[in-house]
């Protein structure tokens, strides 16, 4: 299957503090990967390298076989095809449900008022938001900030999604209608790199599950061999802690 | 009605009132004017310079970029100090006969006085700006880089519509000094309300009743200001109650929630 991206020996210190060392790994179209580890581990910070939210000190991060580290393809560009949604949803607090999902389309895809419009509506019907076009993000649950935020970064129809905990911040009781929606999206198809938690969710829908310990991916493999006979020792000690709790 | 040395306090406030108070007028209206004009225009300077001062520099930029910003950085800090640190009777007398002799130009009172308190402002509202902009949560900019926005459209779009509702209060307050700061043109000869108040007072040699009543002009402009601009800044915040469109078995039904908080 074509790949989309591609990363290899990334490297990135904040300091001296080395957070992610040599990482290889690669996304091809279609797939859903969860990254999972313990707290500290580097997860969120090489997801924010590939938004480049963080510059990774070295390394190469190839999409479709280009380094956008060199500075020939765009930020700007790059980013508007990796879509990602925070822990903390981040929904622009000065804009309501309907323009969270139509301002990157104006402004960066450049489309027209009422294509961008349409568009949104699309995807705020597709998590269920479609009622909720005229209200404020303070005027929201927690829950449908974070399908809002989906639907913000589904607008701009990117080749990936990258979700950072998204339901990590959430009452237990919305964890449900967000973990829906992402699996419809995952059904649909959609390129995915999920950090979670939420193990029944990464066994149920990944294809593959990434395990990082110390800022090194330990292991790489299907859910079934991560979660049923785990190579690695590590892997085994780390899920044996998460699934007795 | 005629008034003499011994015509009781009253009687000289009727007076006063009675024969000047087109003066009062006009001088409160100059005062209105440049206070106005000059909070505006010290907003644009303030905005301006927040957003400039609050430009992200990292590895990746250019250096000659950086040292352009060191610079630049460095000349807006300058501005900032020196009017902040020195009193603006005291900048009025630089600026106005500083201008006259070092480049020949005889600005009106007027038009220098507008100058004086707009810079002076800016200022002020270049720091308010700045920290209004470092205060918003910086989930707002990663979320707005995360779609591909460049940071002018990050700010100009998210940021800055957030940072400037959060320091309308601020600004309103700046507007109100300039009010009661306009007064101090009067050594340069603006023909603001306190300076109008000097020549009444001097023609009547009665200092306390014409300033008690200038005193109660600047109470009236800066209690109106204050009131117009906290309902102008409630209305912004938008209605606290939204619309829910269609619902499952009646497209057209429209329902109002409440908002949270
Ligand atoms: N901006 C930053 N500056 C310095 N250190 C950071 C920064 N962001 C993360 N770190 C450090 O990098 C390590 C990995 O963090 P992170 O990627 O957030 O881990 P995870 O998401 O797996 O919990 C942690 O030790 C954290 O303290
Ligand atoms: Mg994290």
């Amino acid at each position: 299957m074509e790949t989309i991206i591609e990363i290899r020996h990334l490297q990135k210190f904040f300091g001296k503090n080395e957070v992610l060392k040599d990482i290889n790994f690669s996304v091809s179209r279609g797939e859903v990967v969860c990254i999972i580890g313990a707290s500290g581990s580097g997860k969120s910070t090489l997801l924010r390298c590939l938004n480049l939210l963080e510059l990774p000190t070295s390394g190469e991060i190839l999409y479709h076989g280009q380094n956008i580290l060199e500075q020939n393809i765009s930020n700007a560009v790059y980013r508007a095809k990796m879509g990602m949604v925070f822990q903390q949803f981040n929904l622009f607090n000065n804009l309501s449900v309907l323009e969270n999902c139509t301002v990157g389309q104006i402004k960066v895809l450049k489309r027209s008022a009422e294509e961008s419009r349409k568009t949104a509506m699309e995807y705020l019907e597709l998590v269920g938001m479609a009622q909720f076009i005229n209200a404020r993000p303070h005027q929201i649950s927690g829950g449908q900030k974070q399908r809002v935020a989906i639907a913000r970064a589904l607008s701009m129809e990117p080749e990936a999604l990258l979700f950072d905990e998204p339901t990590s911040a959430l009452d237990p009781e919305m964890v449900g209608e967000v973990l829906k929606v992402m699996k419809n999206l995952a059904r649909s198809g959609l390129t995915m790199l999920v950090v979670t938690h939420e193990m029944a969710f990464a066994r149920d829908v990944a294809h593959r599950v990434v395990f990082m310990d110390g800022g090194v991916i330990v292991e790489d493999d299907t859910p079934d061999v991560i979660f049923d006979h785990p190579n690695n020792e590590r892997t085994r000690v780390f899920l044996k802690r998460i699934l007795d709790d | 009605m005629a008034v003499d040395a011994d015509s009781s306090f009253f009687q000289w406030v009727v007076y006063i009132l009675q024969h000047y108070w087109p003066l009062f007028l006009r001088g409160a209206e100059v005062t209105l004017i440049i206070s106005l004009t000059g909070t505006i225009i010290g907003f644009a300077i303030g905005i301006l310079i927040g957003v400039i001062r609050t430009i992200p520099m990292d590895q990746n930029t250019h250096p000659l970029k950086r040292i352009l910003f060191k610079i630049i950085n460095f000349l807006l800090l300058c501005y900032i100090e020196v009017f902040r640190g020195t009193p603006m009777i005291v900048q009025a007398m630089v600026i106005f006969y500083g201008v006259a002799m070092i480049w020949g130009i005889h600005l009106s009172t007027f038009a220098a006085g507008i100058f004086i308190v707009s810079i002076n402002t800016g200022a002020y509202m270049a720091e308010i700006v700045r920290g209004g902009i470092i205060s918003i949560d910086k989930g707002q900019f990663e979320a707005a880089h995360a779609i591909g926005m460049t940071h002018s459209q990050t700010m100009s779009n998210i940021v800055l519509p957030q940072a400037i509702r959060n320091i309308l209060p601020a600004l309103s307050n700046e507007f109100v000094i300039n009010i009661k700061d306009t007064s101090v043109l009067n050594v340069i000869g603006v023909t603001e309300l306190f300076f109008q108040s000097k020549s009444a007072a001097g023609n009547n040699y009665r200092y306390f009743e014409v300033f008690l009543i200038t005193c109660l002009v600047y109470l009236i402009m800066t209690f109106t200001v204050t009131r117009i601009l906290r309902y102008w800044e409630k209305r912004l915040d938008g209605p606290s109650v939204y619309t829910i469109h269609g619902s499952q078995t009646v497209p057209e039904a429209e329902i109002k929630i409440v908002g949270r908080e």
